[in-house]
């Protein structure tokens, strides 16, 4: 419990493990994407076992734009190459740049959601609803949880710059900057599963 | 040094409870909430097995009794078993590994208090007229929207999804507390049993709940957002629920049972004054029984038409169970073997368990056996079966370890003599009701039937079986008199009041003061604190000089966030959005002030540390 | 060292033991057990008075694995009050018992002996697992029987033949019968615990089992599944008769429906019941049981039993009120229908004389 605390000016190379509580906060944060990653393999499990069953609804063929989803993959995949750039600023205790690339994630993460947003509005105008079938039903909570999660990082992040920008970058700030960059990159490999199982093979078959 | 300046607000009375952020002050509120619902869930097993005392009863009505062994289930599992499970772990665990609180006290409390609500909700539904009535394994379609229509099952929903945020937030907890916060020499194969079973405990939570939280999530679609997961005629499927329910059922029988083993361990070794027999094979058998409990959870469903490749194979995966139970009974019998076996109701309650848990298993052996098990399956065998493993097992456990710590958490003893009468009413009454019911499956009765006709063989024994349930009820509210009958009496517990302890929390005061060490102790082998006695030393070697001590704040958030979710709850289930809005923005809220403003915590200093701050 | 201390207080246990005779003290306890497992229950439901090969062989497996877990309960039983009685602490005694770790000895014994028991058990498991899996629907000599099952009833469809009945399950003895099992609302279990295990009914998938009747008689079955409030009350009855009993019956069933001689009480029955139910060819799919030959039948509704109380009078009290009888029923009451009590009574009287002659 008796924590370092560490003046501002003199922070460790890795200020995020300065302290006990920064170090519980990683490796607290770790075991809880064990259960995130629990969570979305029920969720993917529910989905393979539906994906067929499209009931009156359209099937996973004619519904997705995979023009589309490549985009959103790259920009997530870019996104998240921001916050790796962004946790390495932090290493290097320059503060300027690194909100500069977690600004950059966020807008990426934005952008992404937007696409997001554009693509089930347009399934929904093709009758490709939550209750049109079973496969629209596990598809939707599937890559709806995802666009929660992306949703709920922008937030966080977001406000973990303004956070910086008021605190500075500190011992208890900076565990803070760099689960939410494990969070991002955890709901990044969500995507690329995501892109895999649900768009590529839902194209295929 | 910033942070010595810091003057935090502390709470006295009931705001100190509201608000606390002390693992051992959390640990007694779990325990009184674990035991307000297991009165809760005791009271419906009564109504239960009155109702079926004699047949064609007329007791309680068929809709009535579906509600009652719906919610008794439910309670006794989630808000029941799990809390006071987890009254144990938050009194002990710190403790026995040398630590002075969890790794993440703030994330304790909102654990304990969305537990706290979801539960609230759930037994609401009693005052709504809508009470869940689908089995405690909600199987669809009889949960699903068509024909379970009312708001019942979505009192199971919501209030299971609420309780099991803060189940999955104090494993998350657990897990990391015991891996990051042990006392410097505790290696990890220098840990007390009770804390092995624990960790694995938790990562079981961690690993399982998040499952059942998928499965209420589905559910909760379909029956609020017309999704078709479940729904056969849109190409949904009911026994995917059955696989997602009992993918997260069978880990959580685990889950359940793992710490009750700790409890027995500990026990036993401290009562018959001697080591823990085979502490490494036990290490390893608990590790494969969490291992292998994930492996198994089709056995549930062996009826369900799976075929017989799965039928084969999760028959011979549950009967490897066997093995590494086998192992932790003979090392338990071996550990008594050799040593000075003192009869405390403690105690006694553990050696009930091992004859008891044993029965518990063999006919869990029986189950395995797929053929067998077409017979055994849905039948009151069945209810014999998991009642002789989770009250034999677990509670039996929960009540030795409850009268095992009970002078460490709350300093005083617990008195003998009614003690060992709660022992006597309550394991007699357990074999009376459960026994019997093993052969009333084998006669063909089914389990969840509300009555049943005359003259077919039934009749004594559920005669017999009401009658024990009686014996048991006693056995509660003996306990429930001793803890009234303890409280008047003065806190004079020792430090080790059973003078045979063997791990680190018998080596401070009784109840610890809120920073539990004022020194971390240096541990040089397992058993520690039996090792510094055996060599004729009074206390432990500090590893560390004294010190101010550094303590999280006080925290009305915690209690607040659940209460949001808890209003969301009722915004979901009864569609009004303006209410789900107002419940996640409080919840949202409050995490958005848990992180903007800082927990700088206090300290205790050396002066105040000699006027010993008790908790 | 530690292994010899074990030892030497085994030789000692066992010697204690012979003194306390301790087989004596276990006889009354023994004997309570034979008393209680001698009442085996009623020959036409339990299943520990298997009436057909299934059951047996799955009686088999039962006794088989009572008998290995028995060894095991016995043994850390003997165990467990030997330690008990032998290691108890005496007054006042502060002695330190030897802090023994383990013994690896030991540890392999109750290790690698349940193993070889548990082989003892998996090979017959895995072994009758397949073979009642085998699936005879594709068998010619088998007798083809669809089960649906409903809140609260079952429903016997006999593909082969083109007929259908409800609650009462007829059957030839000494032939397989391949059973196709699903359900038309909620998940529902077919047991007929006598004459062998059950299997879920689920909806939108059918599971398949066979069953074999090697004698005659009627046989109960139960709804194995939390169905609903009236899950205690579904109750069926199984009948099996001789081959030529059995062809008797089909053509029974095959035969034109007889209706009610009254012509206005025919037009009643035609209104109101067969909206919903059936009889003979007419209104075959119904949505209620087949009435064919109901006055025949064991009980009405599958727990009114027409030997105790007169087949009519119970044919009054279901049509009357079905819901007083098994709640949650989806029939409507006699005063919802709109039938006059005459009417009840005529509809009563001419289902209560509807009977099959096989």
């Amino acid at each position: 419990m008796s924590a370092h605390h560490h003046v501002e000016g003199q922070l460790p190379h890795e200020p995020e493990r300065a302290t006990m509580e920064g170090r519980n906060k990683i490796l607290g944060f770790w075991i809880f994407l064990g259960a995130e990653t629990v969570l979305f393999g029920t969720l993917f499990s529910a989905y393979l076992a539906l994906r067929h069953n499209i009931g009156d609804g359209p099937a996973a063929s004619e519904i997705f734009e995979l023009s589309t989803t490549f985009i959103a993959t790259m920009i997530l995949l870019f996104s998240s190459l921001m916050s790796v750039f962004a946790v390495q600023a932090m290493h290097q205790h320059k503060v300027k740049a690194m909100i500069g690339w977690l600004i950059a994630t966020v807008v990426l993460g934005l952008c992404f959601l937007g696409l997001e947003i554009f693509e089930f509005n347009a399934y929904v105008g093709e009758g490709h609803r939550m209750p049109t079938s079973a496969f629209s039903s596990s598809f939707y909570t599937l890559v709806g949880f995802h666009g929660a999660h992306v949703a709920f990082g922008v937030l966080w992040i977001t406000l973990l710059i303004l956070q910086i920008l008021k605190k500075g970058l500190t011992v208890v700030t900076a565990p803070k900057i760099y689960v939410s960059a494990i969070y991002w990159h955890f709901i990044d490999v969500v995507w690329v599963f995501i892109f895999t199982v649900v768009y590529l093979m839902g194209k295929v078959g | 040094m910033a942070a010595h300046a810091h003057k935090v607000k502390r709470y006295r009375g009931i705001m100190d409870w509201l608000t606390t952020v002390d693992h051992k002050k959390i640990g007694i509120l779990y325990l009184i909430a674990g035991a307000l619902f297991f009165g809760v869930g005791g009271l419906e097993a009564i109504l239960i097995r009155i109702q079926l005392i004699k047949p064609m009863n007329d007791f309680v009505g068929a809709d009535t009794f579906n509600e009652l062994i719906t919610m008794h289930g439910t309670t006794m599992i989630f808000l029941a078993a799990m809390p006071m499970l987890f009254a144990l772990m938050n009194a002990v665990i710190p403790l026995q590994i040398g630590a002075r609180d969890v790794a993440f006290p703030f994330l304790n409390a909102l654990g304990f208090w969305t537990f706290f609500f979801g539960g609230l909700l759930l037994n609401i539904s009693w005052f709504a007229g809508n009470v869940p009535d689908a089995g405690w394994t909600s199987y669809v379609p009889l949960a699903g929207p068509t024909y379970a229509s009312g708001h019942g099952v979505d009192y199971y929903v919501l209030g299971l999804q609420i309780a099991g945020i803060g189940t999955l937030l104090g494993g998350v907890n657990f897990m990391a507390t015991i891996i990051n916060m042990r006392a410097p020499g505790m290696s990890f194969m220098r840990m007390p049993m009770f804390t092995w079973t624990i960790f694995i405990t938790s990562v079981m939570i961690v690993f399982a709940f998040p499952v059942l939280t998928v499965g209420l999530v589905a559910l909760m679609f379909d029956r609020l957002f017309q999704a078709n997961f479940f729904e056969t005629a849109s190409g949904g499927s009911a026994i995917l629920w059955e696989h997602v329910f009992w993918v997260f059922g069978h880990p959580e029988v685990y889950i359940l049972i793992l710490p009750a083993f700790g409890v027995i361990s500990e026990v036993v070794s401290t009562f018959s004054r001697k080591r823990l027999f085979g502490y490494s094979s036990m290490v390893f058998a608990t590790v494969l029984i969490a291992f292998l409990g994930f492996m198994v959870w089709a056995h549930h469903m062996f009826t369900t038409g799976l075929g017989p490749v799965a039928n084969a194979l999760f028959s011979i995966a549950t009967m490897l169970i066997a093995v590494p139970t086998g192992v932790k009974i003979f090392n338990w019998l071996f550990t008594l073997w050799g040593g000075s076996i003192r009869f405390t109701t403690s105690s006694l309650f553990a050696i009930g368990f091992i004859p008891t848990f044993v029965m518990g298993g063999v006919t869990g052996v029986m189950l395995a056996v797929a053929p067998a098990d077409y017979q055994y399956h849905d039948s009151y065998f069945v209810v014999a079966h998991f009642h002789y493993v989770i009250v034999g097992g677990l509670v039996f456990g929960l009540f030795a370890g409850l009268h095992y710590w009970w002078p460490k958490m709350f300093g005083r003893m617990l008195n003998e003599k009614i003690g060992q009468v709660t022992f006597w009413t309550f394991f007699v009454g357990f074999h009376l009701t459960f026994f019997v019911q093993h052969f009333l499956g084998l006669l063909g009765m089914p389990r969840r039937v509300w009555t049943y006709l005359p003259d077919q063989g039934f009749d004594n024994m559920n005669f017999i079986s009401t009658i024990g349930a009686f014996l048991m009820g006693i056995g509660t509210i003996a306990m429930i008199i001793n803890v009234i009958v303890t409280s008047a009496k003065p806190r004079n517990a020792l430090a080790d009041p059973w003078e045979d302890g063997r791990s680190l929390e018998w080596t401070i005061p009784s109840p610890p003061p809120e920073y539990n060490f004022k020194q971390l102790p240096l541990v040089r082998g397992y058993d520690a604190w039996w090792k510094e006695k055996m060599e004729g030393k009074t206390e432990m070697t500090p590893a560390e000089p004294v010190g101010p001590i550094h303590m999280p704040s006080p925290s009305i958030l915690p209690l607040v966030m659940s209460i949001g979710l808890f209003i969301a709850g009722f915004g979901f289930m009864y569609d009004k959005l303006i209410v789900t809005f107002v419940g996640m923005a409080i919840t949202l809220g409050c995490m958005l002030l848990r992180s903007v403003f800082d927990d700088h915590g206090f300290h205790i200093e050396v002066e105040e540390q000699e006027k010993g701050v008790q908790a | 060292m530690t292994t010899r201390h074990v030892y030497e207080n085994v030789e000692m246990g066992l010697k204690r033991m012979k003194r306390w005779r301790f087989a004596k003290r276990l006889l009354p306890l023994v004997a309570g057990m034979m008393l209680l497992l001698s009442g085996c229950g009623r020959a036409d439901l339990s299943t520990l008075n298997p009436q057909g090969p299934v059951a047996q062989e799955q009686y088999n497996l039962m006794k088989l694995s009572i008998g290995i877990m028995a060894l095991v309960v016995i043994v850390v039983f003997a165990i467990c009050f030997y330690v008990l009685i032998r290691f108890r602490r005496r007054k006042g005694d502060k002695t330190i018992p030897k802090q023994v770790e383990g013994n690896h000895k030991l540890e392999i014994i109750w290790t690698v002996i349940p193993i070889i028991l548990l082989l003892i058990l998996g090979v017959p498991t895995i072994n009758t697992v397949f073979g009642l899996a085998k699936d005879y629907s594709d068998d010619k000599n088998a007798i083809q029987v669809k089960v649906i099952g409903h809140q609260y009833w079952w429903e016997f469809e006999y593909p082969e033949y083109g007929i259908t009945t409800a609650q009462e399950l007829v059957v030839p003895t000494g032939k397989k019968i391949a059973f196709d099992v699903s359900s038309a609302d909620v998940t529902h279990a077919f047991w007929i615990p006598a004459i062998g295990g059950k299997t879920d009914a689920n909806v939108g998938v059918s599971n398949k089992m066979y069953l074999e009747f090697p004698n005659e008689g009627v046989f109960r079955g139960k709804c194995a599944e939390l169905c609903g409030p009236s899950h205690a009350l579904m109750d069926f009855k199984a009948k099996a008769v001789d081959q030529a009993s059995f062809d008797r019956w089909v053509a029974a069933m095959k035969a034109p429906a007889q209706m009610p001689e009254d012509a206005e009480l025919a037009k009643t029955f035609e209104n109101m019941c067969l909206s919903c139910h059936a009889v003979g060819e007419t209104n075959s799919g119904a949505s209620a049981p087949n009435l064919t030959g109901v006055g025949s039948r064991q009980t009405i509704g599958g727990i009114l039993y027409n030997d105790e109380t007169p087949v009519e009078d119970n044919l009054k009290e279901w049509i009357k009120d079905p819901l007083a009888v098994k709640p949650g029923a989806t029939m409507p009451t006699a005063e919802d229908l709109g039938l006059t009590d005459e009417q009840l009574d005529g509809i009563a009287k001419y289902l209560a004389n509807y009977k099959l002659d096989y």
